[in-house]
């Protein structure tokens, strides 16, 4: 079954076309990397999957549903959560306000609740308090709750991300360049994390990724992005030894 | 229900505070003008937490709150001056009206960010003084005068204390930090499933409700308002509150209100010097706390805080 399925995306900025006729789709339970030399135009393909920019053209369908053009935060209340390439923590909140805001639209209490300090205000909270504590110890950040994000070392914001994406409690997870600035332990520390959440979640992932190893590692599908178009799609095998590829991407390696 | 402690303890201050100056003001031991400061003082710790709510909380540079507290001002003294109705449902109708306003005008302009939202609510707080200005019904320019003196201590002092209770509470819950979130990092917020919207334009108007009530308390206590004592100056005379207590920090709001109001009073007799002097103590306060007094924290009673203590 498809949860995600992108039919000829096209976004222009001006003459310039960072994605065009960009087709993927995503079976449930896959786990799918995203490649391309930098400025292919995969972060953008992010932004037009999750609603933070808006499609010229085409169509992004979410578990039957055309979300192309829909608001962000919509999105997310469908079951899509992401982390950002370069962090974007809330990061003058401490470590368990982050994950608790990502679970802010599953919150039932109203404001009305929240002023006069109803039942319902103390029921949830300690509900929720309780769910971000665990998704926390899942990341062991636990220990860490009460500091503020911006004071973590670069790896465990980067964990914090994920663990922040993951308690919106999402179907489809996207990672944008998860080991982005790690070293080979941590990377391989982060791909084991990967593989954990999305079997105790039951995760549909895609992950951007420049590190070959992570992906060829992890992935089962890769789709391949150079100028905005994609040039290949299929198993790391046959991406490994497709010839646009490596012209474009493995070239200095091959 | 565990019980908080620096709740029950906070509120205890505040009842030993409310009698206190209770009991000095009958036994008339303040003299008047010192009384009228400390009314003063109160409606200016409601406008500083309020506006603390946009600027410190959400984040959103908001100019025009004096706007609000005309709009709340005027509905109120129009209701009991011109139509005879009693005190408490105008201050309710008064605060209302700045909110159904805060929603209607919040709605377009708070797609604005930074700057352009700056001058767009400096903008909106010079309209509403001069659409006032050509109402005649209430007075215009010359103002509204024989509003009746309906605002007593203990009125006022149970409005403020609710009110910076109920802003506590919003703050702290998860529409609280939701509205946190939005001042962290907006794409953030947004991609977490936060209502950027929404939530922007119900903090506006939750302000703008209570400046709204404190503008009906300020009427109905100085007996006669213009739309002069609105202007824009007066936004930011409330901006210099929050920004000196700290941007999102409730007591830092109530401390930096309670401190200037007071420095201002003590400075009456100085005239000119006094200006200079006022300046001088905000100039001095950004160079040595340039995140406010209080920054982002709250004051509490440590001790309070042992085993068993409920932190909230």
């Amino acid at each position: 079954m498809k949860i995600l399925e992108i039919n000829k995306l096209v976004k222009l900025f001006g003459g310039l076309a960072a994605v065009s006729k960009f087709d993927l789709y995503i079976n449930k339970g896959e786990l799918v990397g995203l490649i391309g030399p930098n400025g292919a135009g995969k972060t953008t393909a992010f932004n037009l999957i999750t609603g933070v920019y808006e499609p010229t053209s085409g169509e992004v369908i979410f578990a039957g549903e055309n979300i192309a053009g829909v608001k962000p935060f919509k999105i997310n209340q469908k079951g899509m959560a992401r982390t950002f390439q370069n962090i974007r923590l809330f990061k003058d909140l401490t470590v368990l306000d982050n994950v608790r805001i990502a679970y802010h639209s599953h919150v039932k209490y109203s404001v009305f609740s929240s002023l006069f300090r109803l039942k319902s205000f103390f029921v949830e909270e300690k509900e929720i308090e309780e769910k971000a504590i665990d998704f926390l110890k899942i990341f062991s950040l636990d220990h860490k709750k009460d500091e503020l994000a911006k004071n973590l070392p670069y790896g465990e914001q980067r964990r914090l991300e994920i663990a922040r994406a993951l308690a919106a409690q999402p179907k489809l997870l996207l990672l944008d360049e998860p080991a982005a600035g790690m070293n080979p332990q941590e990377t391989h520390d982060l791909m084991e994390l990967i593989a954990m959440i999305r079997e105790k979640f039951d995760l549909t992932i895609l992950l951007i990724e420049h590190d070959m190893s992570l992906v060829m590692g992890v992935c089962e599908r890769i789709y391949v992005l150079d100028h905005g178009m994609l040039i290949a799609n299929g198993t790391p095998d046959v991406i490994r030894n497709d010839p646009k590829v490596i012209e474009a991407y493995l070239g200095e390696e091959a | 229900m565990k019980i908080n402690r620096q709740l029950v303890f906070n509120l205890s201050l505040a009842f030993i505070l409310f009698f206190l100056i209770h009991f000095l003001m009958s036994a008339k031991i303040i003299s008047q003008y010192y009384q009228l400061n400390i009314y003063l003082l109160f409606i200016n710790i409601i406008m500083a937490t309020s506006l603390n709510l946009v600027n410190g909380f959400l984040g959103q540079l908001h100019l025009g709150h004096a706007g609000f507290m005309a709009i709340g001002a005027y509905t109120s003294a129009a209701m009991t001056t011109n139509m005879d109705l009693p005190f408490l449902p105008s201050i309710l109708v008064g605060s209302i009206a700045a909110f159904v306003v805060g929603v209607l005008v919040g709605y377009p302009i708070l797609r604005l960010g930074g700057d352009y939202l700056a001058i767009a609510t400096l903008g909106f707080g010079e309209i509403v003084r001069i659409m006032i200005v050509n109402t005649e019904y209430v007075g215009g320019a010359r103002g509204l005068s024989g509003i009746p003196r309906y605002t007593n201590w203990p009125i006022l002092f149970l409005i403020t204390v609710a009110i910076i209770l109920l802003i506590r509470n919003y703050i702290n819950s998860s529409h609280g930090r939701a509205v946190l979130s939005i001042r962290e990092d907006e794409i953030a917020a947004e991609t977490m499933g936060i209502n950027l919207t929404k939530y922007k334009v119900m903090t506006f108007a939750i302000a703008a409700f209570f400046a709204g009530t404190a503008g009906a308390l300020y009427a109905h206590y100085f007996f006669i308002i213009t739309p002069a004592t609105f202007n824009f100056l007066k936004s930011v005379d409330y901006l210099v509150m929050a920004v000196l207590g700290g941007l999102g920090s409730i007591t830092g709001s109530i401390f930096a209100a309670t401190g200037l109001t007071i420095i201002s009073a003590l400075l009456q007799d100085f005239g000119a010097v006094r200006m200079i002097a006022y300046s001088v103590v905000l100039v001095a306060i950004m160079l040595f706390r340039p995140s406010g007094l209080m920054g982002t924290k709250e004051m509490k009673f440590s001790f309070l805080d042992k085993k068993g203590g409920n932190k909230e």
